[in-house]
């Protein structure tokens, strides 16, 4: 195995990829299936901390685990690593609690085809934020290398680029083939949160459309915070094992959480709610008015069952229900 | 008067790029309809991939994210980001498109920031996203894009994607798997392509209502012009009626 000297990166690695240590954490993880019910609230305050490097499931405003970033937030969590992964609308609530001052990235600040945040933007460009650039795929290479219990995975993309040049990558020459191979150091988050459409109370989930890359980020996290739509019976999960796409032993807290996704949208459920994220950007642009709308939406609500209450409740999810389902034609259209 | 739009243009035009059978992965906008608007003309089996997991859906409307449940709507597979990857990694991916705020005549292209203080940048963007994977992987890279001399430039602030990178064989020295990279850049004045040796951007046709000045003008690098300048062919009206009536109905990209 070659290393080339000649092509280094700059990038800080925020995380330990060595597997033993890795090992060592995950042998000491209880395998017991006990109940493992809990409020988000309790959720939050037992497995994130201050400090911790944090990962979130989902994919830019798609099953985003936003009840529990707005948790996160009302508890007030700093100084955490965090692992940018298409993160979208749960990075602008994080930048906006100013939670994480490290960050892996592949995609941060956009709110893809609606545009970008502007308080996630002010926070990237102060300089306070340190970071390490990647893209899609090495964060998703560098989650299933600590899924794999493996130090890194090699990949062929990022090569002879900045974003190669600023991340903490490697450059190896292949020993079989001569190629040469960008390497992705494995990623073993602190904690994670994933939100998910089905789980028991021992935290066996199921989730339907589009894994991402949630099903490697269950297995490379050290704790993992299930939040579900809604809790179903063992029996559900075995009469149908091959539906289960994280099993119980990975999970240390599961939190029912309906609409926990909302206002990202939650296939097969409800759609994003485009004006609530609209309104979101929008007022980021006055300072006073996006302090008294955090306060509104996030800090005076005791949960995200009060957060949508404020927002339109159960008839404005019935509206997002049927426009996910596609009940009226004319509504087919994303932006309405 | 034409009666058609700049990003009209550019869609028929990319849609074209698309040949029946062929493979390719899209963000949502422009892409997308591209996409959809060869798939309702000459490319039936052309398989559209998203990044997310969404392979080969029967679009109903246009997503507004990458991993929107559009994106797998009746689709033949609803996988993951590591299965698209891998897909383009092991050569199945054809095209894909890309997008950025700077562009150079290697077509390596900017998405990360502006500035010359990586740690503290004068603008930052969102980064690669899935950018820098689909240029590095996928066989033929496009760009759509509207062209000024500040998005075109000689020196870009960061190469978040990879183009020819230095230009000759440099691309594959790095690395990046051979012969993969830019192949056509769309823009409203002009068509480019990339000269075969020395990996420069070149002129392949221009634009009704632009001269080669104009092209020249608004582009920050020296251009390369083919041999055989042709005149582009604009929108035909039957793909102006799908793309307006089937396509994007509600002009969300069309009526940028």
């Amino acid at each position: 195995m070659i290393a080339d000297k000649a092509v280094q990166s700059l990038g800080p690695l925020f995380t330990n990829p060595d597997p033993d240590e890795a090992r060592k954490y995950f042998h000491s993880k209880s395998r017991t299936k006990a109940g493992k019910l809990m409020s988000l609230k309790q959720a939050v305050e037992r497995f994130v901390h201050d400090g911790d490097y944090l990962a979130l499931g989902g994919f830019g405003t798609n099953r985003t685990p936003v009840a529990a970033c707005q948790e996160i937030v009302r508890q007030g969590r700093k100084n955490m690593g965090f692992a940018g992964h298409t993160s979208t609308h749960d990075f602008q609530i994080l930048a906006a609690g100013e939670v994480f001052d490290r960050v892996d990235i592949a995609y941060i600040i956009g709110l893809e085809t609606r545009g970008m945040s502007p308080c996630a933007r002010a926070y990237m460009e102060s300089g306070r934020v340190k970071i390490c650039e990647w893209s899609n795929f090495s964060l998703a290479a560098r989650l299933k290398a600590a899924a794999m219990g493996i130090p890194f995975l090699p990949t062929r993309n990022m090569l002879g680029t900045d974003t190669f040049r600023y991340s903490a990558g490697k450059i190896m020459t292949c020993p079989f083939t001569e190629k040469t191979l960008a390497l992705q150091p494995a990623l073993y988050p602190d904690v994670s949160v994933i939100h998910v459409h089905e789980a028991d109370i021992h935290g066996n989930c199921r989730i339907q459309g589009i894994l991402i890359s949630d099903d490697d980020l269950a297995r490379a996290s050290k704790k993992l915070i299930i939040t579900t739509e809604r809790l179903i019976h063992n029996d559900e999960i075995r009469n149908d094992p091959a539906k289960t796409v994280i099993p119980y032993y990975l999970v240390d807290a599961v939190c029912e959480v309906p609409y926990g996704a909302y206002p990202t949208g939650m296939p097969y459920e409800y759609y994003s709610d485009e004006k609530h994220l609209k309104e979101w950007l929008t007022v980021q642009k006055d300072s006073t008015a996006f302090t008294s709308f955090m306060k509104h939406n996030i800090h005076d609500c005791p949960d995200h069952a009060a957060y949508i209450e404020r927002n339109g409740g159960i008839d404005r999810i019935k509206e997002l229900r049927a426009k996910e389902l596609m009940l009226h034609k004319e509504e087919n259209h994303a932006e309405l | 008067m034409a009666d058609y739009n700049p990003m009209e243009l550019m869609i028929c035009v990319a849609a074209r790029n698309l040949e029946d059978g062929a493979t390719v992965v899209v963000g949502t906008g422009a892409p997308c309809a591209a996409a959809m608007l060869a798939q309702k003309t000459h490319s039936p089996n052309l398989t559209v991939m998203f990044e997310a997991g969404g392979v080969a859906p029967i679009l109903p409307a246009m997503p507004i994210s990458v991993g929107d449940s559009r994106t797998f709507h009746k689709a033949i597979m609803a996988s993951s980001m590591p299965e698209i990857m891998e897909t383009c990694q092991r050569g199945m991916v054809d095209y894909t498109f890309l997008g950025g705020a700077q562009i150079d005549m290697y077509g390596n292209i900017n998405s990360t920031m502006i500035g010359n203080d990586h740690a503290k940048p004068k603008v930052r963007f969102p980064g690669s996203g899935g950018a820098n994977d689909l240029a590095s992987l996928c066989w033929r890279t496009m760009m759509m894009t509207p062209q000024d001399a500040k998005r075109f430039t000689e020196k870009i602030n960061f190469i978040t994607s990879p183009g020819y990178l230095t230009g000759g064989n440099s691309r594959y020295e790095a690395g990046l798997p051979k012969g993969t990279g830019p192949y056509r850049i769309i823009t409203n004045m002009a068509i480019m392509g990339f000269e075969e040796t020395s990996k420069r951007m070149k002129v392949l046709n221009v634009n009704p209502g632009y001269s080669r000045k104009d092209i020249q003008d608004n582009c920050g690098f020296e251009l390369f012009w083919a041999d055989k300048i042709t005149d582009t062919d604009p929108p035909h009206a039957d793909e102006l009626r799908i793309l307006r009536d089937e396509v994007d109905p509600h002009r969300y990209i069309i009526g940028r």
